[in-house]
């Protein structure tokens, strides 16, 4: 990385105004370089405004459209205000910013940087099938990105310039598709992925499920994501600013 | 009674409804043309159920009623794909314009800011400079590189 570098950190948010102050407030503190864009994907409390108190630039989607959707419009915002980094930071504090560096890092030699969790550093471990599940898909991803991917669900990931116009023209916005679908997208249209080994902390809100069933489910919708993925037609990449054919995951006019 | 008054009553109804629908400007101009084809075969076969017997043998059909259904049940089943095509396609669309709607609502939120501050700026230097600089935010529609520098 270099200094001149404009990063951008964007934290898709959804009524997530308790949590937000204490993690913009790290992100302040150990990464000061970067500006952070919160989106307000619709919340129904007073998410905007807490973010924009606490200094964050903020914009608010009048309806929520989940993950994907978010990210997408932090992308397009990234791509229109020029930035050369948007790294994606969940905004429930489950990310620690003071990783950055580490992505930043891996972006001089690959186009997208995820932070993986049980990649050997943090004790961030979860039990029963739903690590089956998760093992199962990450063999998978590993073979079509051909590097070692083994937190393919991860929500921390950094892209660089061409990609962030890559995904400000097309984001898948269902199920995983902020996750699986757009990395799988970004590949197959030629950028390169590398993981970095981060540490997670446990979510506060929420519990993840160690039930069979629901591991099975994961995995059925996951594998489905992953099929749709592979065979759904990939916009041309294109950097020179015009918009790719349009498609309904990704749909730009 | 007669199959043929139960059917001819229904085609008759099916029409008149599609055309008060259009009659009414409530249906688009792509979709009236297929609801008034389906309209004008549909009421004719109420009136003569038979007609279609002879067309049935042919291709392997029993009698023309089963046709008719295996005809219905297909159309019914591509007006739903349609329609799934058509409920995803405004999705996409909506989905783009509440993220227009959300960057817009940032640029005037920024611009706001920018705006009083020039008034506030204007306020310090005194009444002598306000002409000369009452046109300026009129030309302001691009402050993209103004608000780097002032945030810099």
């Amino acid at each position: 990385m270099n200094e001149q570098q404009k990063v951008l950190i964007i934290l898709p948010a959804w009524n997530e105004s308790e949590g937000l102050p204490s993690v913009l407030k790290e992100i302040q503190t150990k990464i000061p370089f970067a500006d952070a864009l919160v989106v307000d994907d619709g919340s129904s409390d007073d998410t905007a405004r807490v973010a924009a108190e606490a200094g964050a630039n903020v914009v608010r989607l009048p309806y929520n459209l989940g993950v994907g959707g978010a990210m997408r419009l932090g992308y397009r915002y990234a791509h229109e205000h020029d930035y050369d980094v948007a790294i994606q930071v969940d905004a429930d504090g489950q990310h620690d910013p003071g990783f950055v560096p580490d992505l930043l890092a891996a972006l001089d030699t690959v186009d997208l940087a995820i932070g993986a969790r049980f990649a050997g550093v943090g004790d961030y471990a979860v039990r029963g099938p739903r690590k089956l599940a998760m093992g199962l898909l990450s063999v998978v991803l590993s073979r079509i990105a051909r590097t070692k991917l083994t937190d393919t669900t991860s929500g921390f990931r950094a892209c660089n310039r061409q990609l962030i116009e890559f995904f400000a023209h097309w984001y898948p916005v269902e199920y995983l598709g902020d996750t699986v679908e757009s990395m799988v997208g970004a590949v197959r249209c030629g950028f390169t992925v590398r993981q970095v080994p981060v540490a997670m902390r446990e979510r506060t809100t929420g519990t993840p499920s160690a039930s069979p069933v629901k591991a099975m489910v994961y995995l059925g919708r996951a594998g489905f994501v992953l099929m749709l993925a592979m065979i759904r037609r990939m916009p041309e990449r294109d950097i020179s600013g015009r918009s790719p054919r349009t498609s309904i995951a990704g749909a730009t006019k | 009674m007669q199959l043929s008054v139960l059917t001819s009553i229904t085609g008759v109804v099916v029409l008149a409804c599609i055309l008060e629908l259009l009659r009414r400007q409530q249906l688009r101009e792509k979709y009236a043309a297929i609801w008034l084809a389906i309209g004008v075969v549909v009421a004719p076969l109420g009136f003569f159920p038979t007609v279609l017997n002879g067309v049935a043998h042919k291709i392997g059909v029993a009698n023309g009623a089963s046709l008719v259904l295996f005809a219905g049940f297909i159309l019914v089943l591509l007006v739903c794909l349609h329609l799934s095509w058509e409920a995803s396609r405004l999705e996409a669309e909506t989905r783009i314009l509440s993220e227009e709607v959300a960057l817009v609502r940032s640029k005037v939120g920024e611009h706001t800011v920018l705006l009083e501050a020039l008034k506030a700026d204007r306020q310090r230097t005194g009444p002598r400079a306000e002409p000369a600089e009452r046109h300026e935010p009129v030309g302001r529609h691009e402050p993209a590189k103004e608000e780097q520098e002032v945030q810099a």
